[in-house]
C-alpha cells in the first residue's frame, strides 16, 4: 500500500491503495464517485472515461500510481449545475436508454469539443469510437455531440 | 370514454387497490427510497396513499410508483405516464419511484418480452382513473354534490363554482371506499399518453449519479469476485489459495459448489485475489467445441421431425411437381448478451433475514430461487430493485443473484458480487446457436411450397410456425429439432426471431429474385394470399402486416434509390408488433455500408414517441451490429472470446447514420416496443449488401475480424 496525493474535480484527496490500482477503482471504491463506470477493465468500451490533463482517459487502464499530481475530472466534475453544453445536449436528445455507459459518452465528448469545437461527423465517429453503447444509442449520441458543439 | 369495473380482473388490479384507502403516510423518506424531487424544497411533511401505486401530498405532488424493473427500455417513464393521464394531473407535478419487489401489491414486475406495457395497459389507466374518482367523490362529499356534476383537469376538480386541488382534498379522498367502476378516457382526450416526455432519470444519469447495481454500497459490505469452472463440463477438483490470500484488501476465500469466491475490501483487490487463485478442474460432462455443434445440428437439419410443429396441404408432392426448388440453410452463432454493467448484485443473509438489491429483470421468480437455495422461506427474502445496465435477456436468469445469496451466507457478511467482463462473457447464458433449412418449390412463376426445419441447442421450438407464410401457403410445413447442449442458454433480445427473422426474410428475398418478382411485391401478394383465402389458422394480422410494409415503400421511396445506393426489404411480426423495413447500402470501397434505415412500425398507441423512436433504434442498430459482427465460439468447452477485444461489438460509426421511424397512427392497445424492431433489420441489411455486392449471405457474422464481406 502506498499513499497518493489526487486531484479530483478540484479538490485534494489522499488515498493509501496499492500502485497497480487502477484510478477507476480507486474513484469508485475509495472516493465514492461512482459516476465512472466499469465496462470491460481493458480500455475497449469507455465506459470508464474521465479527463486526465483534459484529456479523454480510459480509468480502468491507469494506475493510480501515473495519474498522482494530475488534474483528474470526472462526469461529476463536469459542471457544477448539470450544464455543460454537452450534459445539456444530453438532455435535450434524450440519449439514454440504459444510461449506463452514457458518462463515458459524455466525457469523451467533452474532451473533443474542448479540443475541436466544430467537429465533423467524421471526426465525432473518432473520437467516439471508442465508446461502446449497448443500447445502441448512437444515432442520438451523434445528434447530441453536434447540437452541443453548436452550443458551446 | 369506458367505463370499466375495477374489480373486474382480481390479478391484475384488485392486488393494487387492496392498499386503497390505507390512510395517510408520515415522514416520507426521500433518501431511502431513492425518488428524484424535481424541486426539494416542496418536498412535502405529509402524503397521502390512495393506493399503491400513488401518493398524493397536500402541495399537489404526486408520487408513482413503477413497479416494473427499468432496463433501459424506459418502463420507469411509461407506467407513471399511463397512471397520471387517467389522474389527470400535470406531468411536471409526477415524481417517479422505483417499487421494491411487493407481490401483495403489484403484479408481473418483469421486465422481458416487451410485455410490460401490453400487460399493464388497462389496470394502470384503472388505477389513475380509480384514485381519480376517489378524489372527486370527496370533492362531491365536501360540497354535497354529485360526483357527476365535477370535471378535473391537471390535478384540480372543479364544478357547480367550487374548485379545490388534489392536494387539498386527498387526506378525505385516502378515507374513501374503492369505487366499484370507474371512466376511462377516450384516447383522444389523452393530454400526456402520446406526447413525448423527457427519461425521468435524466438528470441523475446526466450527472452521474449512483443509479445501478454496481453502484451499490452498504454499511460493511465486502466486495466479491468469483471463480467459476473456466469450461461448460467442467468441476472443480481442487484448489490452492494461498497466494490469493496475500493479496492486500483480500478477507476470506470460500468454495460454495463448484465455485470459489473471494471476499476483499475493494473490487480491485477481488479481482486480483480472483486472478491468483489456483484451481485444479476435472470433466464433469462433454467438452463441447463449436465444431461438434455445427456438425450436430446439420445432422438434425437432415432429419425427419417426428412431429411436424405445422403441415399444410402436402409440400412434397409440390417439390416433385416443381419447376425449380430454391433450397438454402442459415447458420447463426451463439452469442453472449454483454450489458453493458456486468452481472453483479449485492446480498446480506443474517439469521433473520435475506435482504438483496440490485439489477434483476425477474424479480419475483428469483425471490422464489434464493429462497429455495437458501432453505427458507420467501417472505424471509427481501429484493429491492436498482436501475440496470442492460439486461438483454441476461438478466432473466438470477443465478448471480443465488451466487450472491451463497457468498453472504456462507462468509457471514453483506458482500457485493461482482462480475469482471471476462466473467460476464464466459459464465454466460447464452444466445443458443441454430441452424435453419428453408426448402421452396417453384412453379409457373409461383412459390407453391414452402418448408423450414430448425434445429438449435437447448432451443426449445426453434421456429415460429404460425408466422407468415404461414396461411399465405397452401403447401406449408414447418419442423423443429433440439440439440441437447451443457452450454446455458436462454433468451436473448427477441428470442429465436433475432436469427430466425433474418433467415427467413433474406431467403424470401432469394425466392422473389429467382420468380422474378419484386421482394416488396412477392410479400405483398402472400399477405393478400392469406386474406382472401387463408390456409390453415391464421393467427396474425394480415391488415397490420400489409399495412407497415406499405408505409415503409412509401416512406423510404421503395424501388426509387438513388445512385450507388441499394435498397433490402425485410418484415415481421413479433411481440404483438408489426414490423417492416428498409436498408440502404452503399459501398465504400470494397466495404459495403449501411447508411439508412427506414423503419414503419404498428405497436398501438405510442405512450412516450421520444423514448419509442430510441427503443426502435436501438433495436434496428442492435441487430444490424450482431448480424454484421457478433461471433462467439468454444474450444472444450471453453467459451473463446472473452471480453470486448475479441467480441465485437457494433460501434460509434458503424452505426446508419440515418435511422428513420414511422409509426403507424392508430387507437389499438399498445404492444411490445424493446424488441419487435430488431429481427427484421438483418435480413434489410443483408438483401441490400446482396444487392451492392452480388454475394447473398447465409451466415452470422457477415463479417468475421476485420475481413470485410464480397
Ligand atoms: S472499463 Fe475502461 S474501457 Fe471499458
Ligand atoms: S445507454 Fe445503455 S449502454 Fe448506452
Amino acid at each position: 500500500m502506498a499513499i497518493f496525493n489526487l486531484n479530483v474535480n478540484g479538490n485534494q484527496h489522499q488515498v493509501d491503495v496499492d500502485p497497480d490500482t487502477p484510478i477507476l477503482w480507486v474513484l469508485r471504491d475509495e472516493l465514492r464517485l461512482l459516476g465512472t463506470k466499469y465496462g470491460c477493465g481493458i480500455g475497449q468500451c469507455g465506459a470508464c472515461t474521465i479527463h486526465i490533463d483534459g484529456n479523454a482517459s480510459r480509468s480502468c487502464s491507469m494506475q493510480v500510481s501515473q495519474v498522482a499530481d494530475k488534474k483528474i475530472t470526472t462526469i461529476e466534475g463536469l459542471s457544477e449545475e448539470i450544464n455543460h453544453p454537452v450534459q445539456n445536449a444530453w438532455r435535450t436528445h434524450d440519449v439514454p436508454q440504459c444510461g449506463y455507459c452514457q458518462a463515458g459518452q459524455m466525457m469523451s465528448a467533452s474532451a473533443l469539443l474542448s479540443i475541436n469545437p466544430s467537429p465533423t461527423d467524421a471526426e465525432i465517429e473518432t473520437a467516439m469510437r471508442g465508446n461502446i453503447c449497448r443500447c445502441a444509442t448512437y444515432v442520438r449520441i451523434h445528434e447530441a455531440v453536434k447540437t452541443a458543439s453548436q452550443n458551446l | 370514454m369506458s367505463i370499466i369495473a375495477t374489480k373486474h380482473n382480481r390479478r391484475s388490479f384488485l392486488k393494487v387497490s387492496t392498499a386503497a384507502g390505507g390512510g395517510i403516510v408520515l415522514g416520507f423518506n426521500w433518501a431511502l427510497t431513492g425518488c428524484s424531487p424535481k424541486d426539494a424544497a416542496k418536498i412535502p411533511a405529509e402524503w397521502h396513499k390512495l393506493n399503491g401505486f400513488l401518493k398524493i401530498a397536500s402541495d399537489g405532488l404526486i408520487t408513482i410508483m413503477s413497479p416494473n424493473p427499468e432496463v433501459g427500455q424506459n418502463i420507469k417513464t411509461a407506467i407513471p405516464m399511463i397512471v397520471a393521464e387517467e389522474l389527470d394531473v400535470d406531468w411536471n407535478n409526477v415524481i417517479v419511484e422505483q417499487a421494491p419487489l411487493n407481490t401483495d401489491v403489484f403484479t408481473r414486475q418483469v421486465a422481458g418480452g416487451s410485455q410490460s406495457l401490453r400487460h399493464g395497459w388497462t389496470s394502470l389507466r384503472t388505477t389513475g382513473a380509480t384514485a381519480r374518482q376517489m378524489l372527486v367523490n370527496a370533492a362531491a362529499k365536501k360540497w354535497n354534490v354529485d360526483p357527476a356534476s365535477l370535471t378535473t383537469s391537471d390535478g384540480v376538480i372543479s364544478g357547480n363554482g367550487n374548485s379545490i386541488s388534489y392536494g387539498d382534498i386527498a387526506s378525505e379522498a385516502s378515507r374513501l371506499e374503492v369505487p366499484e367502476e370507474v371512466a376511462l378516457k377516450d384516447p383522444k382526450d389523452f393530454k400526456i399518453i402520446g406526447t413525448s416526455r423527457g427519461n425521468v432519470d435524466i438528470e441523475e444519469i446526466i450527472a452521474g449519479k449512483p443509479l445501478f447495481g454496481l453502484d451499490t454500497y452498504e454499511e460493511g459490505m465486502q466486495y466479491a469476485v468469483a471463480l467459476r469452472p473456466p469450461a461448460f463440463g467442467l468441476k472443480l477438483k481442487s484448489f490452492d489459495d494461498s497466494e490469493s490470500r496475500k493479496v492486500n484488501g483480500v478477507n476470506d476465500v470460500i468454495q460454495f459448489g463448484n465455485k470459489i469466491a473471494v471476499l476483499a475490501n475493494s473490487t480491485w483487490a477481488a479481482i486480483k485475489g480472483q486472478k491468483a487463485l489456483k484451481a485444479e478442474w476435472e470433466e464433469d460432462s462433454k467438452l463441447e467445441s463449436t465444431a461438434y455443434h455445427n456438425e450436430e445440428l446439420i445432422k438434425l437439419l437432415n432429419t425427419k421431425a417426428d412431429e411436424p410443429r405445422r403441415k399444410d396441404g402436402n409440400v412434397e408432392a409440390q417439390f416433385t411437381r416443381a419447376d425449380k426448388i430454391v433450397e438454402k440453410i442459415y447458420e447463426a452463432p451463439f452469442l453472449p448478451h454483454c450489458p453493458l454493467e456486468p452481472m453483479n448484485f449485492f446480498a446480506n443473509v443474517t439469521a433473520e433475514k435475506a435482504e438483496l438489491k440490485g439489477p434483476i429483470q425477474t424479480p419475483e421468480r428469483t425471490r422464489k430461487q434464493v429462497a429455495e437455495v437458501l432453505g427458507r422461506p420467501e417472505s424471509e427474502v427481501f429484493i429491492d430493485l436498482t436501475r440496470m445496465g442492460g439486461g438483454f435477456g441476461r438478466r432473466l436468469y438470477g443465478d448471480f443473484v443465488v451466487e450472491s445469496a451463497q457468498i453472504s451466507e456462507l462468509a457471514k457478511t453483506p458482500v457485493k458480487l461482482v462480475f469482471t467482463r471476462e466473467d460476464d462473457m464466459t459464465a454466460g447464458t447464452y444466445r443458443p446457436s441454430s441452424k435453419y433449412r428453408f426448402k421452396a418449390a417453384l412453379k409457373d412463376g409461383k412459390m407453391t411450397a414452402y418448408q423450414l426445419v430448425g434445429a438449435g441447442t437447448n432451443i426449445g421450438n426453434a421456429t415460429r410456425e404460425d408466422n407468415f407464410p404461414a396461411s399465405a401457403m397452401e403447401h406449408y410445413l414447418v419442423e423443429s429439432h433440439n440439440m441437447s447442449s451443457n452450454i446455458t442458454t436462454g433468451a436473448w433480445r427477441a428470442p429465436i426471431t433475432n436469427f430466425l427473422a433474418y433467415a427467413e426474410q433474406a431467403f424470401l428475398d432469394e425466392v422473389a429474385e429467382e420468380l422474378g418478382i419484386d421482394p416488396v411485391q412477392f410479400r405483398l401478394d402472400l399477405f393478400e394470399q392469406a386474406k382472401s383465402n387463408p390456409t390453415g389458422e391464421l393467427k396474425y394480422d394480415v391488415d397490420k402486416s400489409i399495412g407497415v410494409i406499405k408505409l415503409a415503400a412509401e416512406k423510404g421511396n421503395w424501388g426509387k434509390a438513388k445512385d450507388g445506393v441499394s435498397q433490402g426489404f425485410s418484415s415481421y411480426y413479433s411481440h404483438n408488433t408489426y414490423v417492416a423495413e428498409i436498408a440502404e447500402v452503399r459501398m465504400d470501397g470494397n466495404t459495403p455500408k449501411v447508411t439508412k434505415v427506414v423503419c414503419a412500425i404498428d405497436c398501438g398507441i405510442v405512450v412516450n414517441p421520444v423514448s419509442a423512436i430510441n427503443q426502435v433504434q436501438g433495436g434496428i442498430v442492435d441487430g444490424i451490429g450482431h448480424a454484421m459482427y457478433g461471433n462467439f465460439s468454444f474450444a472444450n468447452g471453453q467459451p473463446q472470446m472473452s471480453n470486448f477485444d475479441g467480441f465485437r461489438l457494433i460501434r460509434h460509426g458503424e452505426h446508419p447514420p440515418t435511422i428513420e421511424v414511422h409509426f403507424v397512427k392508430n387507437t389499438s392497445d399498445p404492444t411490445g416496443l424493446g424488441e419487435p424492431s430488431l429481427p427484421p433489420s438483418g435480413g434489410a441489411v443483408a438483401n441490400a449488401m446482396y444487392k451492392a455486392t452480388g454475394v447473398r449471405l447465409y451466415k452470422q457474422p457477415f463479417v468475421q475480424g476485420e475481413i470485410n464481406i464480397g
